[in-house]
This record gives C-alpha cells, sequence and structure tokens, in this order.
C-alpha cells in the first residue's frame, strides 16, 4: 500500500532527474503540508468551538448560537473569526513588545508542531518518526514557553499570576502525562506512532478489539486527565480562571493575538486526542466496508480517517462535556493532585506492567 | 477608611482614595527582606473592575506567591446618598429607593422599611396584607438565594449551575412582575398595606412554581453539592467561629453558619413569622461550606413558609385606613428584620412632620463584609473569590 512518505520519495525521484535540487521539493512538500494542517486546526477550531458552544448550552437548557448563518448559527465561529480580525490591536505600553508579540506565536507552533507525528489514516501520517510519541509530549509541552512568555511581557499581576500557575501546573502534569503513556509503548515495544497502530491490530479473546485501552485502563485514565491539564481545561483550568485572575495569561492580549492563543487552545485539545486515539484506543482502526469502484487499500484508508476522528472528537466531547459539569480546582489541590495521586498511580501501573510481561514472555 | 473622595497626585497609580490612614503607601513599592533577597512586595488589586467581585466592590490583596497576607476591601464606588436623600422625602416617598439597597431582595427592603414606619405609628395591618407580605419576602429570599448559589458556582468556574439558579430565579421575576409589574425594583410593599392585591390566577402559578421547585434542590446536589471537587474547595476555609462572628456584627446565614442558631424571624418575630412552622438550619463548621449548606436549606425552609401562608392566605382588605398625609408621631424607632443577608435594621426619628428627621440603614452586608480580612488571611487567592462569594455582598446596601 503507498504511505504518504513513498509518495513523497517518487516526487524527489521525480524532481532530482529534472536537476532540481533537492531543497526545492522538500520545501514545496513542506509548505502543502503545512498549509494542509494549518487550515484542518482553522477549520476543527472553529466547529469546535461552534460545537462547544452548542454543547454547553444543551447542558445548560440553552440553545446556543441559533441566529448566523441560519441552521443553527453555524456561521458563528467564522463570524466571531472575522471579528477578532478587524479589532483593533492592543499591545500594552509598559509591555515587552518583542515577547508580547511573539508569545502567542510560540504556543500556536507548539500546538502545530505536533501535528506532524499524528496518523490520520493507514500509511497517512507526515512523518513517522520512531520516537514519534516522545517528540509529540515534548514539543505539546512546549505550549508553556509561550504561556509564560505572554504572562510576563504583558506586565501585569494577573497574567503573571496565571503564567506561575501554569508552569507550575504544566511541571506537574509532565510527569504522570510521559509515565502513563509508557505503558502501552511497552506493550508494543515501539514508540513510533504508526507502528504502535499496527501494534493494536486483532482483538484480544476474540472479541475484544486490540486497544491498549483496554489492558492499561489505569493509564488511559490518568493520561486523560493529565491531558486536561495540559489544555488548561476545567477542572484544571487555573491558569486562566477567569472568576479570580480575569483571564490569566492572556488578559492583555486582544483581536487576532487573542484569537490565536484561543485556536491553539482548541488545536491542543484536538492533540491529545488525538494522542489518546492513537495509544489507547487503537487509532484509524475500526470495522471498514470495501467501496464499490475504489480500491480496498483506499477504502480502508477512508474509513480509517473516519474512525480516527469519530474516536478523537468523541474524546473532546468528553473534556467539553467535563468543562460544563465540573467546577475549578484549587491550586495546591491540583499539585496534590498530581503528585499524590497521579504520580503514584502512573508508577504502580508502569510497574505491573513491567512485571506482567516480564512473567509472560 | 476608604471613601473615595480625593486623587492621589504623584503617586504611581490614579486610584481615588483617601491615603490618611491607609496601612499600605498605594503606588510606592514596598521592600521587604525574603530569604537574604531584597525583593518587591506583591499587592493586586481585585477589582471595582472584577468578574468576581460582585458589582463595585475593590480588594487591595497583599500576596505572598499565591497566598493572601493581608486584605483590604474598599467600599463607596456606589453611595449615593441614600439616608440623606430620605431626609428630604416624605415617608412613603422613601420606599422605591429601599428598592435600590440591595437589588436583588427589594421586597425584603420595602417590607422592613414600612414596618419600621408602620411601628412609629403603630399602625397595623390588615390581615391579607401581612400575609401577601411574608409570602412576597419568602419568595424574594429564594430569589435572591438562587442569585447567590449561581454566582457562587461561576466564582468556582462551575457555569452550569448559575443557568440553573437563573432559569428558577426567572419564574420567581415573572411572578414578581405579574403582581407589581416590575422585574427588579418592585416597591410593592405601602405604609399600611400593599399596593395591589394579588392578579388572578396568581396563587395558582405559585403554587405551581413551588412543586416545580421543590425537586430542583436535589438537582442542583446533583451538580455541585454532592460533587467532590466542589465540596474539597470550599471546606475549611474563611473559617470565622461563633465568637468572632458576634464580635464582628455578622447576621444571617453568616452566623448561622457559624453555630449559632439566630434568626429573627424566630428570635425577635416580626409580622406574622410566629404563625409559621419551619427549621432554622444550622450549621457548625464555620467555613465556606457551612455558609453553602444554610442557604440552600433555607430556601427549602421558605418554600415551607409560602405553602404554609399560601394556605392561611385569608380574604379581605390589603391596606389599612390611612391619612392622606402620613406624619408619624415623635419619636424614634429601630426595626430589624432578616433579609436575606441577614440583619437588616431601619433606624427612624421622626420630628412628627411628613419627613424623616433622621433615617439610618444597619446593613447586613456591610457588617458582613466588614469580617472579610478576618477570614481572607492566609487564604489562598483562589479561596478568596469563594470566600468573598459566601458572604453574598450587595454593593448597593454597602454603599447605600
Amino acid at each position: 500500500m503507498i504511505t504518504f512518505a513513498e509518495l513523497c520519495e517518487q516526487m524527489y525521484a521525480v524532481t532530482s532527474a529534472w536537476g532540481l535540487p533537492w531543497l526545492v521539493p522538500t520545501l514545496v512538500v513542506m509548505g502543502v503540508v503545512v498549509g494542509v494542517i494549518i487550515a484542518y486546526i482553522s477549520v476543527a477550531s472553529m466547529f469546535m468551538i461552534w460545537w462547544e458552544r452548542k454543547i454547553s448550552a444543551h447542558i445548560q437548557v440553552r440553545f446556543g448560537p441559533m441566529r448566523v448563518g441560519g441552521w443553527h448559527g453555524w456561521a458563528q465561529s467564522i463570524a466571531d473569526g472575522i471579528k477578532l480580525l478587524l479589532k483593533e490591536d492592543i499591545i500594552p505600553a509598559r509591555a515587552d513588545k518583542v515577547v508580547f508579540v511573539l508569545a502567542p506565536m510560540v504556543v500556536f507552533a507548539a500546538a502545530l508542531a505536533g501535528y506532524v507525528t499524528i496518523p490520520w489514516a493507514p500509511g497517512l501520517i507526515v512523518k513517522d518518526l520512531n520516537i514519534g510519541l516522545l517528540y509529540m509530549v515534548a514539543i505539546s509541552s512546549l505550549t508553556v514557553v509561550g504561556i509564560i512568555m505572554a504572562g510576563w511581557s504583558s506586565n501585569n499581576k494577573y497574567a503573571t499570576l496565571g503564567a506561575m500557575r501554569s508552569a507550575a501546573q504544566a511541571v506537574s502534569y509532565e510527569v504522570p502525562l510521559v509515565l502513563s503513556l509508557l505503558g502501552p509503548v511497552m506493550l508494543a515495544g515501539t514508540m513510533s506512532m504508526g507502528q504502535l497502530v499496527e501494534a493494536q491490530g486483532g482483538t484480544w479473546f476474540g472479541f475484544l478489539p486490540r486497544w491498549f485501552v483496554f489492558p492499561q485502563v489505569v493509564a488511559f485514565l490518568v493520561y486523560f486527565t493529565c491531558a486536561l491539564a495540559e489544555c488548561n481545561r476545567l477542572p484544571f483550568d487555573i491558569p486562566e480562571a477567569e472568576s479570580e485572575l480575569v483571564a490569566g495569561f492572556h488578559v492583555e492580549y486582544s483581536g487576532m493575538r487573542f484569537a490565536i492563543f484561543f485556536l491553539a487552545e482548541y488545536a491542543n485539545m484536538f492533540a491529545v486526542a488525538a494522542i489518546a486515539t492513537t495509544i489507547f484506543l487503537g487509532g484509524w482502526r475500526g470495522p471498514w466496508l470495501p467501496i464499490p469502484g475504489l480500491p480496498a487499500e483506499v477504502a480502508r484508508g477512508l474509513f480509517g480517517l473516519v474512525w480516527f476522528q469519530v474516536k478523537c472528537y468523541f474524546l473532546i466531547f468528553v473534556m467539553m462535556w467535563l468543562r460544563w459539569t465540573l467546577n475549578r480546582m484549587r491550586v495546591d489541590q491540583l499539585m496534590d493532585f498530581a503528585w499524590k495521586v497521579l504520580l503514584p498511580i502512573a508508577f504502580a501501573n508502569l510497574i505491573v506492567t513491567g512485571l506482567v510481561l516480564a512473567l509472560w514472555k | 477608611m476608604g471613601a473615595p473622595r480625593r486623587r492621589v497626585r504623584g503617586a504611581e497609580s490614579d486610584i481615588l482614595m483617601d491615603t490618611t490612614n491607609l496601612p499600605i503607601p498605594i503606588g510606592t513599592t514596598v521592600m521587604i527582606e525574603h530569604a537574604g533577597e531584597t525583593m518587591e512586595e506583591m499587592y493586586v488589586n481585585m477589582g471595582p473592575q472584577h468578574p468576581s467581585t460582585h458589582g463595585v466592590l475593590r480588594l487591595l490583596l497583599k500576596l505572598d506567591g499565591e497566598v493572601i497576607t493581608d486584605c483590604i476591601p474598599y467600599i463607596g464606588y456606589l453611595h449615593r446618598c441614600h439616608e440623606k436623600i430620605a431626609e428630604n422625602r416624605t415617608y412613603p416617598q422613601v420606599v422605591p429607593y429601599t428598592d435600590r439597597l440591595d437589588y436583588l431582595a427589594s421586597m425584603s427592603m420595602n417590607f422592613g422599611y414600612v414596618l419600621t414606619v408602620e411601628r412609629l405609628m403603630g399602625q397595623q395591618v390588615p390581615a391579607r396584607a401581612e400575609h401577601m407580605r411574608v409570602i412576597l419576602a419568602e419568595l424574594q429570599r429564594i430569589a435572591s438565594h438562587l442569585l447567590w448559589l449561581g454566582t457562587f458556582g461561576l466564582d468556582l468556574g462551575n457555569f452550569t449551575i448559575f443557568i440553573y439558579c437563573f432559569r428558577e430565579r426567572e419564574m420567581i421575576l415573572d411572578l414578581f412582575e405579574a403582581v407589581s409589574g416590575q422585574r427588579l425594583n418592585y416597591s410593592f410593599y405601602r405604609i399600611g398595606g400593599m399596593a395591589f392585591d394579588f392578579p388572578d390566577g396568581w396563587l395558582d402559578n405559585c403554587r405551581a412554581f413551588l412543586e416545580w421547585f421543590k425537586p430542583r434542590i436535589p438537582e442542583y446536589d446533583a451538580l455541585v453539592t454532592d460533587n467532590i471537587l466542589f465540596q474539597k474547595r470550599i471546606q475549611g476555609i474563611g473559617v470565622i467561629d461563633a465568637k468572632s462572628a458576634v464580635d464582628w456584627g455578622l447576621s444571617g446565614p453568616m452566623l448561622r453558619a457559624s453555630g449559632l442558631k439566630w434568626d429573627l424571624r424566630r428570635n425577635d418575630p416580626y409580622s406574622i413569622y410566629d404563625r409559621f412552622d419551619f427549621a432554622i438550619p444550622v450549621f457548625d463548621t464555620c467555613d465556606v461550606w457551612a455558609r453553602f449548606l444554610v442557604r440552600r436549606q433555607e430556601m427549602l425552609e421558605s418554600v415551607k413558609i409560602i405553602e404554609q401562608a399560601l394556605d392561611q392566605l385569608p380574604s379581605g382588605e390589603i391596606t389599612a385606613k390611612m391619612p392622606k398625609t402620613i406624619k408619624p408621631p415623635a419619636g424614634q424607632v429601630y426595626v430589624r428584620t432578616e433579609s436575606p443577608r441577614g440583619e437588616l435594621g431601619f433606624y427612624l426619628v421622626s420630628d412628627g412632620t411628613p419627613k424623616p428627621y433622621r433615617y439610618k440603614v444597619r446593613s447586613p452586608a456591610f457588617c458582613n463584609l466588614s469580617a472579610l480580612p478576618v477570614m481572607m488571611k492566609g487564604c489562598l487567592v483562589a479561596d478568596s473569590v469563594a470566600i468573598l462569594g459566601s458572604i453574598d455582598i450587595v454593593l448597593g446596601e454597602i454603599d447605600r
């Protein structure tokens, strides 16, 4: 079956036959890939924002957006985006201008970079790094650098407090997050995102899909909790707790810069959901049917694409559901929870997994 | 302390305030020694424009990291000479001003004021009017507590409870609108009775609301009360023991949450509250959690009172025979009622003219707020909004 990487190889071969330097096709591929991913993030984020407003509204016996665009206010996010684009871009007089301008870019870049190793469908992955998972976890934790930059450069006490909270939170939750991911990695014996999905083929006991969520349910729960904290979602949204810190680190941002923070938040949500889907829920795996007139490989790929999205958006739905049901935790409770509850659980899971693997094989 | 009178020039901040007896010089940087290093002390201005100060309250928080080492509330942003205005109005003309005191419980404010004038005059009120007063005041208590519960949820980051509470509050406001034509400032109580009788079908609507409302409390419980995150968030913070509570002059749910069974409807009965059977919820953990439980329980008790009052509602006049001009005899009176926030006292001095000689309001929220620094010390920034929310302040009443 043809993969994205093979497609690129063929293109490189063609262009080098034309005598073009190797750099040109690489840049073309990079440009196209980044364009596609940014387009996907924008559309998906806009959809998620609208969807979240709808979900929250229905949880709260409201309708949510109903006017813009006609059908259930589907164009609300587009209207909001245009409004934010047209807004005045305010940089506070005593802010550190360079850092202030860079901060949203860093946050968004970190969110974007994680998309490189997401296996969308069989063979459809930008770069199947052999340390894909490690790369993704590492790059997504760069977000906090941008948040600290934003909080510090705003020269605002609320923003600074928010940034400090964010730093503490990110550092604390990274540890159990990575440890929880190690369980499935031990089972699969690889860190490549593509091979992790491959390892989840088949069934347990003949009926249960061979997803790692079943043997690693503890790890999954720990990961999901940490992922919520990574995305600054309720009940872990203390860096931007609006009732205490007004808006936290992005309190001084307006217009498009604020929109980029917003976009990055939703991009991050999708990224952590994509990791969870890949590692625990079998990635693009799912039942598929041959589509008449299409090769089986393509049909399977299309089904895989859909399955991956369905699983991701299900997890995102759960995140939104939690957000509109729970209340915020306190800073000290948050730290206690990470270090005293999640970390021991993650370690225990790791040890048990190791023991089972050592004794079984 | 802290009435905004003059603008401080030459200082870094241009915050309106009186700096004469301020413990911390505003706008200057305070350097402290900490762990062998000289560093700047951190002050955070919370409010007057802040989502969680429930109006135009300003808190100056002195922080050590996330821990609050000192808290100074500054009030006066909503001052409007309420008491002085009343001295230049006739007695009935003051009623609409009392609406603006606690604008979330206007019925209770009206109630307290007309009761005061009536006691000054020695005026009796027809039985039907008394029942109407109790029904409306207790509905108002539910509405006020609902709004409190909703905004308290907002403070803790739970948006959903806010909308749920507003749904039910909206129904009460509809009932009030049907009675008085207003949704917020009713001015419905008159000296000597009520403005109008209940409209046709109102009693059925009221009963229907009570039937709708009773199962809602378990619904809220499922969302917040039984939620472990919610409990952990508010247990053990903002503690004020019974003795301090009395010393600081706390009243209402704040006092009952400190373990004192003190409710003016029972301890100093006014109107016809001695005829009803209701419990006074008391919790003795003295923290925000206790205040939450007290208010939650009080809503149910108010439902009981309303049901009894509806059952007993007599027919007849709604206004006593009143003179054209209300001229209470010279004298003074202090009448206290149990508003949703605590002891609401009106002090009136009459010199026999149609206008009060002196008029003073003892505002429950003001006294409750004064204890805020005691409760805040040593708490985290995140707790500050929960503690402030648990006091249930209304700035219209505090600043008057």
